[in-house]
């Protein structure tokens, strides 16, 4: 019987077969580091008298706790000083190359490793952080792990792990236009729910899939762990390849070719089984947004808040009464009818530099909603200066949207941008949790697209609603809100994010 | 890790059941970046009542923790058992234990023992009539000894021989370095490695700035 892609990124990683039941021991082959989860783990080591086993294979950023804002100054808030002031000290002492504060390098560490090009297909790849499963657009495995883990992997480069379900989900057909792979990864963590994915690697396959970009694919395996996944795949091809090649890190000449050869080998055989198989039809699709507190409790855009007394499941049901109190909002409300806040576009799910190109698309020569305020941080300092290499930092500006340096910043609130209590956000990063965003702060998950047209009308929208009340948008065309670039690259700035 | 096989300490009483991790540990301490010195931080809610057991001089310096049933529950955060052995405790008794709370003990060589209900009381009462008294942890036999009472317990084998070893994963793991050497020689060599460091040309990232928004006219 043949392998999945997963299995067989397992199989060339087991250094020692665990013997009845005990756990395989998995090499690792790339350990990004940040502040928030590695303090402990490098204490543990020093404890312990041990060194960091292959400082060639790990690499450290600041993005959790940085400012986004007067970056050149101390930080003001002493927790977040102090971890990011640990971090450095630490990668000091053991060895560890790191990003910091002010270095173009530096941003979201899942923006790092794929820019940098040290993701590659194939690999194994870990970091004391959830979305870590974002790194499997490239067809790696990649997954996040807890504290002593991180310290097992940097004293060790190795970790003792169990097994894993797999499961497929095929998404045929075609996207409409003006919906987003964060529409697909929304649609399928509504229908499989936020524990469907549990004990599982996801491997997203089908025509939609492939059509994506390498940005797009990284969104949707960003949330696998919204659906309680243990990771999520995408089997490389030559998308994947194009992306790489030329990167800093990608391999090179000869290693090129012998690395290519290989990566094609990277899918699951025809063959081979799954434990779960689950089918969308991406034609079938709309933009998503959640109204809930949970990243599961997610609808069409064109549907309403739900009503709970029409829900037959008892938990669910219960579920649905506590979000929407937490939320604000009222049962059958339209959902184009919740006015927001603020529209936060950034995150490590949708802070690169395509979405940021089609969100500069829509706000082109336009003005936000007066109520609103909007935020737009990139995902890494080499994203924000491809971006005003481009000229989007000017159409963000004159938006009225504030421009910002790069870091995780409100889609975990760490730093100071957080919602105040009772604020509402139209967001597209990747957890509506209470509180995510800042204390009593309520938060919509929705794809950049659905950002920019609601930070317009200043009630969530689609891109579709523009035209609607204002006909000077009749001739967006939403087929071409892609990644693609706005305007042609400056060509003194030899550069490629 | 240190090597346990019996442990001798006071006894400690704490006659509740659930305790989870909020409570032996709340959520405020988590933002410390070290891995030692949470002694002050265990049950932090409950320290500031003067009749909490370990206020109390007989328990103070208690080593053995004799819990009610569904001890650990609620979230995972580790800093749990780091508060438990910084304070000191080499053992926590109980009769029902969460899933993580004993696997990160396990992990960090703090003996999570399970022992049934009854023996819990039979501790107790013998704890509260004469507090000080100490308890004998036996890893060997899988026994406890309190006064009069001697009550088995159960550990599983796997964590039995690496604490009775003195093995934490990694140092288990390390034993096996010989395996790991051999697998990086067969590693491709177009792997990546991040040092020597490759960049993109380094460009200044000018700092972003509060910005007063200008409401300019914008042709729509
Ligand atoms: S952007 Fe958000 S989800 Fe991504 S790493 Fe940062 S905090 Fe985590």
């Amino acid at each position: 019987m043949g392998k999945t892609l997963a299995e067989k990124v397992w199989a060339e990683h087991v250094v020692r077969r665990g013997d009845d039941g005990a756990p395989d021991l998995l090499y690792i082959d790339l350990h990004l580091v940040h502040e928030v989860t590695s303090p402990q783990a490098f204490e543990g080591l020093r404890l312990a008298g041990r060194k960091v086993r292959r400082p060639d294979l790990t690499i450290a950023t600041e993005d959790h706790n940085t400012p986004t804002l007067d970056i050149d100054l101390p930080i003001a808030d002493v927790t977040s000083r102090t971890q990011i002031e640990t971090l450095r000290r630490n990668a000091a002492e053991f060895g560890v190359r790191i990003h910091s504060l002010g270095d173009a390098d530096q941003g979201i560490v899942h923006q790092v490793g794929p820019q940098l090009g040290l993701t590659q297909p194939g690999m194994t790849v870990v970091c004391g952080d959830s979305h870590t499963s974002t790194h499997g657009a490239f067809g790696a495995l990649a997954f996040g792990i807890g504290t002593s883990e991180v310290e097992h992997v940097l004293a060790t480069q190795t970790l003792p792990l169990a097994p894993f379900k797999t499961m497929a989900i095929n998404v045929e057909g075609q996207l409409p236009p003006g919906t987003t792979s964060k529409d697909i990864i929304l649609a399928i963590i509504a229908k499989i729910g936020t524990g469907g994915g549990q004990g599982y690697v996801l491997e997203y396959r089908g025509e939609a899939i492939r059509a994506l970009s390498m940005e797009a694919r990284m969104t949707i395996c960003n949330m696998s762990i919204e659906a309680g996944a243990r990771a999520g795949m995408i089997a490389p091809d030559e998308t994947t390849f194009a992306y790489l090649k030329g990167r800093p890190h990608a391999p090179e000449g000869a290693d090129w070719d012998a690395a290519v050869e290989h990566w094609r080998t990277l899918r699951t055989d025809d063959d081979a089984v799954f434990d779960a198989e689950v089918t969308l039809r991406a034609s079938d699709l709309e933009p998503f947004v959640t109204w809930g507190t949970n990243p599961g409790q997610g609808l069409p855009i064109s549907a309403s808040v739900p009503v709970p007394e029409e829900i037959a499941d008892e938990n669910e049901r219960v579920a649905a009464e506590r979000a929407i109190e937490y939320m604000g909002l009222v049962p059958g409300t339209p959902l184009k009818e919740i006015p927001v806040d603020t529209v936060f576009i950034g995150s490590c799910t949708n802070g690169r530099i395509e979405d940021l190109r089609s969100v500069a698309k829509v706000f082109q020569g336009r003005r936000k909603a007066d109520n609103v305020r909007v935020l737009v941080v990139p995902a890494s300092a080499r994203v924000r200066l491809q971006a005003e290499a481009e000229g989007l930092d000017r159409i963000f500006l004159e938006f009225g949207a504030e421009w910002r340096n790069a870091g995780c910043s409100m889609c975990l609130g760490m730093n100071p941008d957080q919602l105040a209590p009772g604020e509402r956000a139209a967001s597209t990063s990747n957890r509506n949790f209470e509180g995510r965003q800042g204390k009593g702060g309520r938060t919509h998950l929705v794809s950049p697209l659905v950002a920019a047209a609601t930070a317009i009308r200043g009630t969530l929208s689609s891109v579709a609603d523009l035209a609607a009340d204002d006909p000077s948008f009749a001739d967006l065309d939403v087929a071409e809100l892609d990644g693609s670039p706005l305007v042609p690259l400056d060509p003194r700035v030899p550069m490629q994010v | 890790m240190e090597k346990f096989t019996t442990h001798t300490g006071v006894g400690v009483p704490l006659r509740r059941s659930n305790v989870d991790t909020d409570q032996i540990i709340p959520a405020v301490y988590l933002k410390r970046v070290t891995r030692t010195g949470f002694e002050d931080a265990l049950f932090a809610a409950w320290r500031g009542d003067p009749d909490f057991v370990l206020n109390q001089d007989a328990y103070r310096s208690g080593s053995v923790l004799v819990a009610g049933p569904d001890f650990g529950t609620g979230s995972s955060r580790e800093h749990a058992v780091w508060a438990l052995k910084d304070y000191g405790f080499r053992a926590v008794l109980s009769a029902r234990f969460a899933d993580i709370f004993r696997g990160n003990s396990g992990k960090q060589g703090l003996l999570a023992a399970q022992l049934a209900q009854e023996d819990i009381e039979l501790i107790w009462k013998v704890l509260e009539s004469a507090p000080g008294t100490e308890v004998t942890v036996d890893l060997e036999s899988r026994t406890v000894t309190c006064g009069d009472v001697v009550a088995p317990f159960q550990v599983d084998d796997y964590t039995r021989w690496r604490l009775m070893e003195g093995l934490d994963d990694i140092g288990l793991t390390l034993g096996h370095e010989e395996d790991i050497a051999e697998f990086e020689r067969s590693r491709p060599s177009y792997k990546p490695t991040t040092l020597p460091a490759k960049h993109l040309p380094t460009v200044e990232v000018r700092a972003a700035r509060p910005i007063a928004l200008p409401i300019q006219p914008v042709s729509r």
